[in-house]
């Protein structure tokens, strides 16, 4: 039992936001000691396993192409389509937001958009813009459009096939002598991928059917 | 056969060229960290078990204590603004990694079957780096440059799904997920199916609530509930169980504010007087997106 002490020091080190790569490898020590492994072997079991799981860290390699992307233009063309969505009505839009969010997602275009890309110049506006002349309180749509896009991100992003997310899960099963393909794993994050879009986007037009009946 | 042979090397490379940018600039931290991630790609192999473990401690050493230092890039001015054919570049390494991750299956003698995935993206990459060299012209350090840009936004947050990945290896020789198994498993009457389902996915809810982070949560649940009691005890495919349950920590990412990325940083860019009311906004979703993975998982292992 004792070698739980390692997942207190995770939930300790993390509350009180010390660095958390320090904090991972302070379970790892622990975790290792009260096994009764001597620290030579710790370090030699996490190197070993650090150097199997590099796979994770790959998918930075896509940066470059879309940093250069993204000097010319990239996020301005994101922007420009964003605007494109003049539905007339706060929940209408930004539902057509959250499809368009979740689908780059999900392609692995994950920093096309975001709160200061899209959400704080577009979006929040866009939707405050749409409310005018209802009874929406302006801090609450805010709110909402910040909430879409997470939402959106979230149960968008794991149906790509080399987010960190699903390499994570990768390495930790493979840590357990368990194979899986990264696909494999993609596909099952499509059904929640679909229940979010109908439980939030079923939210945001009952936003503008309440405001109609205020 | 290619495999990680060659994407290994590439991305060494890429962080070298990182590693080098970072030390032109002066940025010694920076350079510090791209250089150890460019030795694990280049030469992890050579380096032994022992040696690894002291470059992990290396690199941990300059995220704590280096000064890795940030770059505020919401400033970027596009140079010469492009039309919407700027999405292509972008599109070919989504379209090339699925494509190729079947393709690949087709010429195992060629290409590691295991490691499709990524070489497809590798190559994705490679084309849509080509495509950009010729359509844009930029100067040759250029593309490496905007990467380091957004890199250094990442900072040492980069390695921490590598860093977990390797806690959870640490974490199964240690015997961890054999002693929360015992616990969990007394605390679940009599090998109940939906009672596993629920410690498992409610761990993940509230281990992420606490710590801010699904990616930390997943190792200690998948170990304490999700390989001993879903697996091997009901027979689970193990696929389903890791992404439904790591989608259940998202749940709980949209409720807690120590997650402050997503959820306080809006708040303050928006100028809402209520720090918390993007978490307001978010559980009305998060609950029943719970309650639907809950209920996802147990018909999936029934």
């Amino acid at each position: 039992m004792l070698v739980l002490a390692g997942i207190a020091v995770i939930a300790l080190g993390f509350a009180l936001r010390f660095n958390p790569l320090l904090v991972v490898a302070a379970s790892a020590l622990v975790t290792g000691l009260a096994a009764g492994f001597d620290p030579l072997r710790i370090i030699a079991l996490f190197g070993k396993a650090f150097n199997e799981n590099r796979f994770v860290t790959v998918v930075y390699i896509v940066l470059p192409v879309i940093g250069l992307l993204e000097r010319h233009g990239l996020q301005a063309r994101a922007a420009g389509l964003v605007r494109t969505l003049r539905g007339a009505t706060p929940g209408r839009l930004l539902l057509l937001y959250m499809i368009f969010r979740q689908g780059a997602a999900a392609l692995g275009l994950t920093s096309i958009a975001g709160h200061p890309q899209t959400v704080r110049p577009l979006v929040a506006p866009m939707t405050e813009a749409a409310a005018e002349g209802s009874d929406h309180d302006p801090e609450k749509l805010r709110a909402l459009a910040a909430a879409t896009d997470n939402i959106a991100l979230f149960f968008g992003e794991d149906i790509f096939i080399a987010i960190g997310s699903i390499l994570l899960m990768k390495g930790v099963l493979q840590g357990y002598g368990i194979a899986i393909e990264p696909l494999h794993l993609s596909v099952w994050a499509i059904p929640t991928a679909i229940a979010a879009l109908l439980i939030h986007g079923a939210r945001l037009l009952w936003l503008d059917r309440r405001a109609k009946r205020a | 056969m290619i495999g990680l042979n060659l994407v290994y090397p590439i991305a060494g490379c890429v962080f070298l060229t990182f590693a080098v940018l970072s030390a032109g600039g002066r940025r010694w931290g920076n350079a510090a960290f791209h250089a150890l991630l460019a030795l694990s790609f280049l030469a992890g192999d050579r380096l032994g078990d022992l040696g690894n473990g002291c470059l992990v401690i290396a690199l941990v050493a300059v995220a704590a204590f280096g000064r890795m230092r940030a770059r505020r890039t919401d400033d970027i001015a596009p140079t010469r603004p492009r039309g919407a054919m700027l999405f292509v570049p972008a599109l070919i390494i989504p379209a090339t990694a699925l494509i190729g991750t079947f393709a690949f299956k087709q010429m195992p003698a060629l290409i590691d079957p295991k490691q499709a995935t990524l070489v497809a993206l590798t190559l994705g990459v490679g084309v849509a780096l080509a495509v950009c060299y010729v359509w844009l012209r930029p100067a040759p350090a250029a593309p490496f440059r905007e990467g380091l840009r957004l890199m250094d936004d990442i900072g040492w947050a980069a390695v921490l799904p590598q860093m977990l990945a390797s806690l959870g290896a640490v974490f199964a020789s240690a015997g961890v997920g054999t002693a929360v198994g015992v616990l969990a498993g007394q605390a679940i009457p009599g090998g109940s199916l939906i009672g596993a389902v629920i410690v498992y996915a409610g761990g993940m809810l509230l281990f992420t609530i606490a710590i801010g982070n699904a990616f930390a949560a997943f190792p200690v649940m998948i170990a304490a509930v999700g390989l001993p009691l879903l697996v091997r005890l009901h027979g689970a495919d193990p696929a389903p169980v890791a992404a439904i349950g790591m989608l259940a920590g998202f749940c709980g990412t949209l409720m807690t504010p120590m997650a402050a990325n997503f959820n306080l940083v809006p708040a303050a860019l928006l100028e809402l007087k209520d720090r918390n009311g993007v978490i307001k906004a978010q559980l009305p979703t998060a609950l029943p997106l719970f309650v639907f993975n809950v209920v996802l998982l147990w018909m999936v292992i029934r």
